[in-house]
């Protein structure tokens, strides 16, 4: 995922149904959208619930969200929760902020306000 | 040559990762449930042990959950395990979860078992529980509760008919049989609890 010229990966965990997920989108969307030196992708959680991402769809659509999305189809989250980060008690919103040049990364289990993303990035530079 | 000091901030009131891990002795509380009476553990003289579910009535994870949160009561309460569950989401941020809304939705769910508010979240805190349904399975020892297992009720949230681990029913039938569970914590995606600093 990472590349020289978009150093800073910003992997946010959402999904369609969590209120305080796509209250933050716009942070999210606003960052994808000045920085060139930032990748965000939003991996949504939706098939945990629901087979049909179709919701998802509708939804990336309506909001005219510009940022690349996943949408995560795996069972059994307690087998891989741990890999995204070892302190991840698996609930939404998380972050996960990597700098591939530093090679340090942050892990965010909380909502994101104005200003969380940018002191973030601070962190691992 | 800079050096780098790092400064630790501690954020007032930010809900700090401790709680229960197993093998800790679970504390009593003193909860209102919907029927409007004061629920403890300590009421449950002749219980083994207890199943304790955080929950809610808005996470759409919690609602996938609903009739297999009432079977494991109906399964294990005669058989001595109670199973009680308890709301700590902030109503100010979560209006779904008032206590109106809990004593409706309990109705609705066909609750026959506690539906405690913990309204100061001080219960969740201490426990440690983190997303909904979140479940804390203890062991009575002599006069102490011992946390068994921590975490999710099964490995497939959307379709319980293709639920190949039942975590929290193999830890309860371990501890029934005087057998040590094989798998005592896991994690699941889910509705952050709705804290009140958040």
């Amino acid at each position: 995922m990472a590349s020289t010229d978009q150093p800073v990966q910003i992997i946010n965990f959402w999904a369609t149904w969590c209120a305080p997920c796509v209250k933050e989108l716009p942070l999210l969307e606003k960052l994808n959208r000045e920085r060139n030196d930032v990748k965000v992708t939003l991996v949504s959680m939706d098939m945990d619930l629901d087979p049909n991402p179709e919701k998802v769809y509708k939804f990336i659509s309506r909001k005219n969200i510009q940022s690349r999305v996943v949408i995560l189809n795996e069972r059994d989250p307690n087998s891989w929760i741990s890999k995204i980060d070892t302190s991840w008690s698996g609930a939404l919103p998380a972050t996960l902020i990597i700098n591939s040049i530093t090679g340090k990364r942050r892990f965010w289990e909380r909502e994101l306000h104005e200003g969380d993303l940018e002191r973030l990035m601070e962190e691992v530079k | 040559m800079v050096i780098g000091v790092i400064v630790a901030l501690f954020f007032a009131g930010s809900p700090v990762k401790k709680g229960y891990d197993v093998g800790d002795s679970a504390t009593d509380f003193k909860l209102k449930n919907v029927d409007g009476r004061i629920v403890s553990l300590a009421n449950y003289k002749d219980a083994k042990g207890f199943i304790i579910v955080f929950d809610c009535n808005t996470c759409p994870y919690s609602r996938a959950y609903d009739e297999r949160i009432v079977a494991l009561s109906k399964k294990y309460a005669p058989q001595d395990f109670p199973l009680i569950a308890i709301n700590a989401n902030d109503p100010e941020s979560s209006s779904g979860d008032s206590f109106d809304n809990m004593v409706k939705d309990a109705r609705r769910k066909g609750y026959d078992f506690p539906y405690l508010v913990d309204e100061t979240q001080g219960v969740a805190k201490a426990y440690g529980a983190t997303n909904t349904p979140h479940v804390f399975v203890l062991i009575k020892n002599r006069s102490n509760l011992t946390v068994a297992y921590i975490g999710t009720i099964d490995d497939n949230a959307r379709n319980p008919s293709d639920v190949k681990k039942k975590y929290v029913e193999n830890a309860v039938d371990a501890l029934l049989a005087g057998k040590p569970v094989t798998t005592t914590k896991t994690r699941a995606v889910g509705c952050g609890i709705k804290w009140k600093d958040a």
